[in-house]
């Protein structure tokens, strides 16, 4: 293992390490372009167009002036160029702010005041409160005698409570004085991004004359970028500088998440690339072919005889540029703008708005906006996500006695005030427990009150109650611990503390009671982690009971158990603790294993309930989701009862006997495989009958699952719509969320806490609530909310629009480069297959990056429904999940419609500008504004909803047309001089274009017309409805017609045989992709078991159906 | 003491309330998308009159452009067959056609089918001629035409850029194969001017082409292609090259050739006195003369008319078609009973 020795103010060694200067920037001014350029052309996309951009140099087969490629792609590099700059520019100045601050460190025994970013290993730095830590520091001194300080570790962890860091033990009692000389070493590892660990040692050197290796804890350490509370002033020795530091090194670029609207972009513009290589290849044989055969007898052409090597390739290369533009160069650009317009919405969403916690909504990933439509799976968590984590100390059993069962509040059973005040001495003992067996740091605030600063909500709560029933923990300060009981103090010295972790799932101390000098063990965790340390021939019945009891309740348990230890005893284990504290290798599992040694035999005394409540409007939301095809996994590291009670209380399942649970539990392999497979069956056989089926697997049994039966549990995964997973590990929520995304399912991971953070990395898209247990969850998310039931806005209302908005920009924007494409196309065999372009650069150019991409992005205004009603017809969502709005079938219609536009404006235009009027540039112009007529017409009949920006985009474009293109015309070197004029002076211009337009598009509203009246989809009448004025009273018919969707659909399936013509690609692709495509397993659960393959053909026609 | 317990969590929330209340969005309509909006949805009466309005405009705009196209008197003549001797092949035609001794006048006679009123365009109509050819339309240097300095500047005009080292002015493929028939005509023995002027766009003629550029070093290569130009006088004035430089973009295209400027009565004969110089033979283009008048469309075309007529004609139907549908099977908008899944009640 790689060490790093720190020697403590020493200045000879600190040269080794690099200085403190941190550097969050990307690039430096010099390799700026390079670099950037470089990322950018990483990119398929870019190498593309660089490649026509660089075949248009060639003077020789290029159709139009290089400058209509290169002016575009310069414009788009550009862009992107600047906002990485700007961004680069912004870091490079936090950096500077944080690089240039002034820092105290000891040079030469002396303090002096120096920039952050010279600090070195080894220095010794001084921090006032409220400062903040300029690098790692290893903690040597402060001003509070117990060798305690506070540091609030948000900026790291995102928890706002403050923490509190302690004095290595050789180092306590040290004067300032000392600590301006002292000398040592620290023997540490070398840098991590572990903001959990930092197992090291430390040795001072004499006359600190300590033999002892100290070992070193991430308690031992002030982390960069908290801050100093609380304390007037500590010091610390910096062992991790720079970028080096636990924050430094826990940076990292995280991955790009990519969409499924993007795979089908990407799809589709692969197709259109395959197409127009067959257009090229085609028409690059005819060119040869006409040239060969009559381009020869032409003159006027003079060919010359032997053409170069190349000459076979002149004309394929040609058209390979006129067809360039099929793939629309401002897409991307369009996309990214389009995307971070979506996530404002949701940052800006007052309705998201938490008024409660005062948080905002957040969209972090600017890119993902349409999967949040698209979700088929919310894996969930349960406490903080569902719960509001908001404890209150419910119930209690002290050795068999139940309090509180009457009246649903312990605090205010009179039976327990009365053992209280009775001195019932199990009732005084479990209650010590409640107030001694934490980690909550007890702060007297100015007003003489005293707070508790918890990390756990569940410690908060039984602190606080125990409070309540007049013991009160009053201060710990370093070992020493106070408490008021009944204005009695009672004095105890904390010995060690053995930490909660979460294999452990326990956590005890040993404290000695200053009165009377014993050893107490006192432990507290999850009754199986308790309950089975109870020392032989204890009852432990009634303890199951109450657990069981309270779980069935909802309520969360915590089981408390203790024991007196003999003084040799302890000093036995105390040794192997310290040792195991600071071994370097392996400590975390060293130090379960020498904890186990001492938690046994312990007697218990008596369970604790906690309630955590709901937090509003859960219930709907997942109702409303659950309507909507989205199917709920509960991932929890809960209690399998509590966890179910939840899941009841949520709508999450229905009880018996409309919902039916089954458990997969089991020990061994066998049992679990036994238990998966019979669950499996049932599934299978219940499926016909409209019974809402949910599993339930543990912690245990999942480990096994996933380690050996994966396949049958993926099986199992695609039946069920609900499951719930209770006693997992943070790891097996992530595999859980692997193991949905491998079937091809869109996941949305949400949760709270610092377990749930891989999840939703994991995950397609992460949700993260701004919680209780702090941001960590949150910052790690794409979106983060304040409340659970935002989720059903975000889904609903900003997924779906988003979905929609893009699935119409992408196929529109490819729409519109196909039709001047076609148009290129259909001239080229007027002009002797010999690849003219008809259109001049400039207008070509202008057509791609003005005249079509402005008026199309009001479409981030379009709303097809308004939100409420899609918020009382959640079913609507299917069409985003099935990608109904974009699919290479969708994608088709466009690219006939771009076709037919083609003809329609080539023709028209060939036909009236014939003979006479045939010159050049004049019918390129007329043509031309053909198309953005057109277009604008186009983009007008698409939209669903006009605001004063669509009427703005739409018709001030073409005014803009028109304005840009005279002003063109009035410049005499310009091709276009007085073109315009001319054109807008003949009665024939507008005559012909007048005939474009309603030729162009009264077959398209003629069909839209016949579509959306007599063969509406559930869009359309939803529309139709939300715009009649009997609203309110169809919507509610309209709403118990979609709930009986299930019911028909259920009837449908069984016809399965009649295929349908209508095309669902996203089926069809692979057999996965069938899944993910019809994810609302409304159907899935439906259908009779068959094969699977039939189920898909299905379930395919199903939604061709609902949705034809 | 209990009091102190109980107030307990409320304190870290209040350090942090001041920085997050900043987070809260701020109001408007652009913001949370409730912006004013109107949503048309295509009710049967909106798209039957946007349809029967369409008929109404059409019709009498189809009826104004196809009488206006059929008051276009137009005569149009072919004469490249006519003005070869005899039934030939090809090859004995192109040979024809490029021997220098042979004088190629020909005579050809056309009748005046309706009164003609002036300004009478003539046209001349090349068939099958590729202007638009990628290695045409590109062979010219606008800057040598307009300005006198830039003689030089020949490049794009391969391979007709230089002939014995010196640059041609006006120089490329487009210029060097000037159309060269020229026509006379006479009725009877009466000489029918044709006015060549202002047949060329005035603002070609003032800032395209210069008026002190002349032509130099032109067809004085070994291949000689169209017509010659005078030397001495400036491109401005060339107004036969200036229409010819104005490519077309249809490999059927007609170019002005002048004006005439008197009456021509029906059934008048005119005589044309065709110089039969340009090679379409090679190519088997066709070679047509056409005498029109004009109308406020231009000329002749019933393209325009006859699509107003039939588009105008379909939207009637169409318009008729839906509100027939729609009478015989009325739907109210936004019935759920029309929902897919309750149309096929089936399958129970």
């Amino acid at each position: 293992m790689m060490k790093r020795f720190v020697y403590i103010n020493d200045d000879s060694s600190q040269n080794l390490y690099c200085d403190n200067r941190i550097s969050n920037r990307k690039y430096t001014i010099l390799n700026f372009l390079p670099k950037n350029l470089w990322e950018q052309f990483r990119r398929f996309m870019n190498q593309y167009f660089l490649l026509i951009a660089c075949l248009q140099l060639w003077s020789l087969i290029t159709p139009v002036n290089p400058a209509s490629t290169w002016g575009p792609l310069i414009i788009i590099f550009a862009v992107s160029a600047t906002k990485e700059a700007w961004d680069d520019y912004n870091r490079y100045l936090s950096d500077k702010q944080a690089n240039e601050k002034e820092v105290w460190v000891v040079k030469d025994g002396i303090r002096k005041h120096i920039k952050a970013q010279d600090i070195h290993v080894g220095n010794i730095v001084w921090l006032r409160e409220n400062d903040e830590v300029p690098c790692d520091l290893v903690l040597i001194g402060t001003s509070e005698p117990q060798g305690i300080c506070y540091v609030e570790t948000a900026a790291l962890d995102g928890e706002t409570d403050l923490k509190t860091r302690v004095l290595p033990s050789s180092c306590i009692g040290l004067t300032p004085e000392q600590l301006h000389k002292i000398k040592g070493v620290i023997e540490c590892p070398n840098p991590d991004k572990d903001i959990r660990r930092f197992d090291s040692n430390m040795r001072l050197f004499p006359p600190f004359i300590d033999n002892d290796l100290c070992p070193l804890t991430i308690d031992n350490t002030l982390l960069q970028s908290c801050y100093l509370r609380n304390t007037e002033w500590a010091c610390g020795v910096a062992v991790y500088t720079g970028n080096e530091t636990k924050l430094g090194m826990s940076r990292g670029v995280p991955e790009p998440k990519l969409t499924a609207v993007d795979a089908m972009i990407d799809k589709l513009t692969g197709a259109i690339f395959l197409f127009q290589i067959v257009v090229v290849i085609v028409l690059g044989f005819a060119g040869n072919i006409w040239k060969d055969t009559e381009a020869r007898k032409q003159w006027y052409a003079q060919y010359p005889e032997d053409g170069p090597w190349y000459e076979l390739l002149v004309i394929p290369l040609r058209f390979e540029l006129l067809c360039s533009i099929m793939i629309p160069i401002s897409l991307k650009v369009s996309l990214d703008l389009v995307k971070s317009i979506y996530a404002k919405f949701i940052d800006w969403d007052e309705e998201m708005y938490d008024h409660e916690t005062m948080t905002a909504p957040h969209a972090a990933n600017t890119a993902i906006s349409e999967d949040l439509g698209q979700v088929e799976y919310i894996l969930t968590d349960k406490t903080g996500t569902l719960t509001e984590n908001k404890m209150s100390f419910r119930r209690c059993c002290i050795n068999g006695t139940f309090y509180g069962n009457e009246s649903g509040d312990a605090l205010k059973d009179v039976e327990l005030l009365n053992a209280v005040i009775n001195n019932v001495p199990d009732v005084i003992r479990f209650l010590t427990i409640m107030t001694i067996c934490n980690t909550v740091v007890p702060v007297r605030s100015m007003s003489g009150n005293i707070l508790y600063k918890a990390q756990s909500q569940d410690e908060d709560a039984l602190v606080n109650a125990a409070a309540r029933l007049h013991m009160v923990l009053i201060s710990k300060n370093g070992n020493s611990l106070e408490i008021n009981f009944n204005g009695k103090l009672i004095h105890y010295e904390i010995l060690d503390t053995l930490e909660f972790t979460s294999e452990r799932k326990r956590m005890s101390v040993v404290v000695k009671d200053s009165e009377d000098g014993k050893i107490l063990l006192l432990s507290k965790g999850a009754d199986e982690a308790i309950l089975p340390l109870s020392y032989a021939g204890q009852q432990i019945r009634p303890f199951v009971d109450a657990v069981d009891q309270y779980a069935q309740l909802g309520l969360r348990t915590l089981c408390l158990g203790w024991r007196e230890l003999k003084d040799d005893e302890y000093k036995d284990w105390s040794q192997a603790f310290k040792e195991a504290r600071s071994t370097l290798v392996n400590r975390e599992w060293k130090l379960d294993e020498v904890c186990q040694r001492l938690e046994h035999d312990l007697e218990v005394i008596g369970v604790t309930a906690v309630e955590d409540q709901l937090q509003d409007g859960v219930p709907e939301t997942i109702e409303t989701l659950r309507k909507a095809g989205i199917n709920f996994w509960m991932l929890t590291g809960d209690k399998q009862k509590t966890a179910i009670q939840i899941a009841l209380l949520c709508n999450f399942i229905s009880s018996e006997p409309r919902g039916q649970l089954l458990f997969i539990n089991g020990k061994t392999e066998d049992e679990v495989l036994r238990s998966l497979e019979r669950v499996l069956l049932t599934m299978k056989i219940t499926s016909s009958e409209p019974k809402d089926l949910a599993f339930v697997v543990d912690g245990w049994a999942l480990e096994i699952i996933l380690k050996q039966y994966r396949s049958v549990f993926t099986e199992l995964a695609i039946l069920s719509r609900t499951a719930i997973c209770c006693r997992v590990t943070p790891s097996q929520k992530a595999q859980l969320v692997e193991l949905l995304k491998s079937c091809d399912y869109r996941t949305l991971a949400i949760g709270d806490g610092g377990n749930d953070v891989r999840m939703i990395q994991n995950a397609d898209i992460g949700v993260g609530i701004s919680g209780r247990e702090g941001l960590q969850a949150a910052r790690a998310a794409d979106y983060s909310i304040g409340k659970f039931r935002f989720l059903k806005r975000l889904i609903l209302v900003h997924g779906r629009y988003s979905y929609n908005r893009t699935a119409f920009l992408s196929q529109y924007s490819f729409y519109k480069s196909l039709l001047i494409c076609f148009i290129q196309i259909f001239f080229s065999f007027f002009s002797g297959v010999s690849g003219t372009s008809l259109f001049n650069s400039i207008s070509l150019m202008a057509y791609n990056v003005f005249y079509t991409s402005v008026p199309v992005l009001t479409v981030v205004l379009d709303k097809d429904l308004t939100e409420k009603t899609v918020m009382q017809n959640p079913q609507i969502l299917f069409y985003c999940q099935a990608g109904r709005l974009l699919n290479p079938s969708t994608f088709a219609g466009w690219f006939g419609r771009s076709l037919y536009h083609a003809l329609v404006v080539f023709l028209i235009t060939v036909h009236a500008y014939a003979d006479e009027k045939s010159e050049m540039e004049q019918l390129s112009m007329v043509a031309l504004s053909g198309c953005i007529w057109l277009q604008a017409f186009v983009v007008t009949i698409e939209m669903n909803s006009f605001t004063i920006f669509h009427h703005l985009a739409i018709w001030g474009n073409l005014l803009c047309f028109y304005g840009l293109n005279l002003m063109i015309s009035a410049i005499p070197s310009a091709g276009l001089y007085t073109i315009m004029f001319r054109l807008c002076r003949q009665p024939s211009y507008w005559i012909t274009l007048f005939l474009i337009t309603v030729v162009g598009m009264g077959p398209v509203l003629a069909l839209k017309y016949f579509r959306y009246t007599y063969r509406s989809s559930a869009i359309n009448i939803l529309q139709q409805a939300e715009r009649s004025r009997v609203a309110t009273f169809s919507i509610r018919d309209l709403d118990s017609q979609l709930k009986s969707i299930e019911k028909d659909v259920g009837s449908l399936a069984s016809r399965n045989k009649f295929k349908s013509s209508v095309y669902e690609p996203l089926i069809t692709d692979s057999p996965t992709a069938t899944r993910r495509a019809v994810g609302p397993s409304a159907f899935d659960f439906l259908q009779p078991a068959q094969s699977r393959d039939d189920q898909n053909a299905g379930l395919l026609e199903i939604v061709c159906m609902l949705t034809e | 003491m209990n009091n102190s317990a109980a107030g307990t969590s409320s304190g870290s929330g209040d350090v942090s309330a001041p920085r997050r209340n900043s987070n809260r969005p701020k109001y408007s309509r652009f913001t949370q998308q409730e912006l004013p909006a109107c949503k048309p949805i295509l009710t049967p009466r909106w798209v039957i009159s946007v349809f029967t309005l369409i008929g109404v405009i059409f019709i009498p705009i189809g009826i104004a452009a196809l009488r206006a196209s059929t008051n276009v008197v137009e005569i149009v003549k072919r004469y490249d067959a006519d003005c070869i001797p005899g039934n030939n092949t090809k090859a004995y035609k192109v040979a024809y056609i490029q021997d220098k001794n042979i004088d190629k006048t020909c005579n050809i006679t056309l009748r005046v089918p309706k009164d003609m009123d002036p300004p009478i365009y003539v046209y001349y109509q090349l068939d099958n001629f590729y202007q638009n050819h990628r290695r045409y339309v590109k062979s010219r240097n606008d800057a040598q035409l307009k300005d006198r300095g830039k003689a030089n500047d020949t490049s794009g005009c391969d391979p007709e850029d230089a002939s014995n080292g010196s640059p041609i002015v006006p120089c490329g493929l487009i210029a060097w194969s000037l159309f060269n028939d020229t026509y006379n005509f006479s009725i009877g023995n009466q000489n029918l001017t044709v006015n060549k002027r202002g047949i060329s766009w005035k603002s070609d003629r003032d800032h395209k082409f210069g008026n002190d550029v002349f032509p130099r070093n032109f067809q004085n290569g070994t291949l000689i292609g169209g017509a010659s130009l005078d030397e001495n006088t400036p491109l401005s004035q060339q107004e036969d090259l200036i229409v010819w430089m104005r490519t077309a973009a249809l490999p059927t295209f007609r170019k002005s050739y002048g004006k005439i400027e008197q009456n021509l009565r029906e059934n008048d004969t005119i005589t044309v006195t065709i110089k039969n110089n340009y090679n379409t033979y090679s190519f088997s283009g066709k070679k047509k003369l056409v005498l029109s008048t004009s109308s406020w469309l231009g000329g002749k075309n019933d393209f325009i008319g006859i699509t107003y007529l039939t588009i105008g004609g379909l939207c009637f139907f169409l318009a008729i078609a839906f509100t027939g549908v729609y009478l015989v099977k009325p739907r109210k908008l936004g019935d759920p009973s029309y929902l897919s899944w309750n149309r096929n009640p089936s399958g129970r």
